[in-house]
């Protein structure tokens, strides 16, 4: 592979309260050997891709993203899910609803057409990079970590404008952790909601919610969960004080983003990866498995 | 329960408005349940989504419009993903919830959002939230 350079999209939530997520993910694509390029211009995607064809003003925002990276190359990637999301799908309306894209472009004053192919940054791994390389690119493996690949919503739907892996079974965020030497454990709740933007009025759903994801995957044996979403992250960190309290029976555990698990089997030096930027505490998991 | 079904209701325009709006066919649903059974927050909505289809193909757009349900929807898609026929109760709820906040109403407003959750939350739960729920 030659040095590659991938042209990246932030988002809002990356550039603040999930720095964490955007340095972890940058140093270890340096140490595998590509560059992740933010975009010189950019602005927020919005944040949810609009449910209802009849709602076109809800796409220029992503549109604009999408007409700038192209100035930039033909790839694009980006990490939080839901602007993965939104982009992806915004993009495929452009590229295939002559109409539609008319008047986006007619809104932005650009001639988008949707040639841009968006990636997420797990699908670099396994598509441009290859997880046979992370994995040899290994230096401390996650040996004996029971980890959860907690997939949630907009990573997987819907399947036919996104389909980075199969909707109901997907394989793509285990695969990478098996790369990492760590053991994926198979639970229920993978890619069921964490209660989204609820957060914002509804405390009670996106702990039941929540809840639900974390049960199921301490039930199935994790001592770790890992996450592609700072919305997802913030709710299961948020909600599992509460989770804990209403059963006694369960154990709290570390929620870190998939880049700082990438990191850290990468050998970047754990000071680094801005776990203390977590809420919950991955260092005794760390210490127990002689990994610290 | 007697139901009365009167051929006005089922024609109901405000149901043709709202299928236009979605871009959903509420007559495509047969009524298996895998919506309602797959979706996460059924367990809190007045009127789960399967019910939500049949009260549309009956007219009744006024008690679905009442009921909690377009509020409570994450916009998971796992309604959309499991349907047999293709439809998106995600989209019909979106559609929803659009008339509401196109006319100037909101769910939640910006005052009431508490400051510690704007100070901590990720800028993705903010604009999401503001755009579902903020006229
Ligand atoms: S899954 Fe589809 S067909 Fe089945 S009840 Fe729901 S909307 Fe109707
Ligand atoms: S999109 Fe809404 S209605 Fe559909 S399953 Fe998710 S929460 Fe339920």
């Amino acid at each position: 592979m030659e040095h590659m350079k991938i042209p990246y999209y932030p988002g809002c939530t990356l550039n603040t309260v999930a720095k964490q997520f955007d340095t972890s993910a940058r140093e270890a694509a340096s140490i595998i050997g590509f560059e992740m390029k933010e975009l010189s211009q950019w602005n927020c995607c919005g944040a949810t891709f609009p449910l209802t064809p009849d709602n076109v003003i809800g796409l220029t925002a992503p549109a604009k993203v999408l007409s700038s990276a192209r100035k930039e190359g033909d790839t694009l990637t980006t990490l939080c899910s839901v602007c993965y999301n939104v982009l992806k799908r915004t993009n495929k309306v452009i590229r295939d609803n002559k109409e539609k894209r008319n008047v986006i472009n007619g809104f932005i004053e650009e001639e988008y057409d949707g040639s841009v192919n968006i990636l997420h940054y797990l699908e670099v791994l396994r598509d441009k990079v290859g997880f046979d390389k992370v994995k040899g690119a290994v230096k401390r493996p996650l040996k004996g970590i029971k980890a959860a690949t907690y997939y949630g919503c907009m990573l997987l739907r819907p399947f036919e404008d996104i389909g980075i892996d199969k909707a109901e079974s997907p394989t793509i965020f285990e695969d990478l952790l098996r790369a990492l030497g760590a053991e994926p454990v198979e639970f229920a709740n993978k890619i069921e909601c964490c209660g989204a933007h609820l957060a914002m009025n509804n405390e009670e759903v996106v702990t039941n919610l929540s809840g639900k994801v974390m049960t199921s995957a301490v039930d199935a044996g994790a001592e770790l969960i890992v996450t592609t979403c700072p919305l997802c992250q913030f709710n299961l960190e948020k909600s599992q004080p509460r989770v804990a309290e209403s059963d006694t029976g369960y154990t709290p555990v570390p929620v870190v983003y998939f880049t700082q698990a990438l990191g850290l089997a990468l050998g970047q030096d754990i000071e680094t990866l801005g776990f203390e930027k977590n809420s919950s505490d991955i260092m005794p998991l760390l210490k127990k498995k002689g990994i610290a | 329960m007697k139901i009365r079904i009167a051929n006005d209701d089922i024609q109901s325009l405000e149901v043709r408005r709202l299928e236009r709006v979605s871009g959903e066919d509420v007559k495509r649903c047969y009524q298996c349940g895998n919506c309602s059974g797959g979706c996460p927050v059924s367990y809190a909505m007045e009127i789960p989504p399967t019910k939500v289809m049949r009260f549309l193909q009956l007219g009744n757009i006024e008690d679905v419009r009442k009921a909690n349900t377009m509020w409570l929807c994450v916009g998971c898609l796992q309604c959309y993903s499991r349907c047999p026929q293709g439809v998106s109760v995600a989209a019909i709820l979106e559609g929803l919830r659009q008339e509401v906040l196109r006319k100037g109403a909101s769910k939640t407003e910006v005052r009431d959002v508490p400051f510690p959750f704007l100070k901590k939350a990720p800028q993705q739960a903010i604009v999401c939230g503001f755009r579902k729920f903020v006229g």
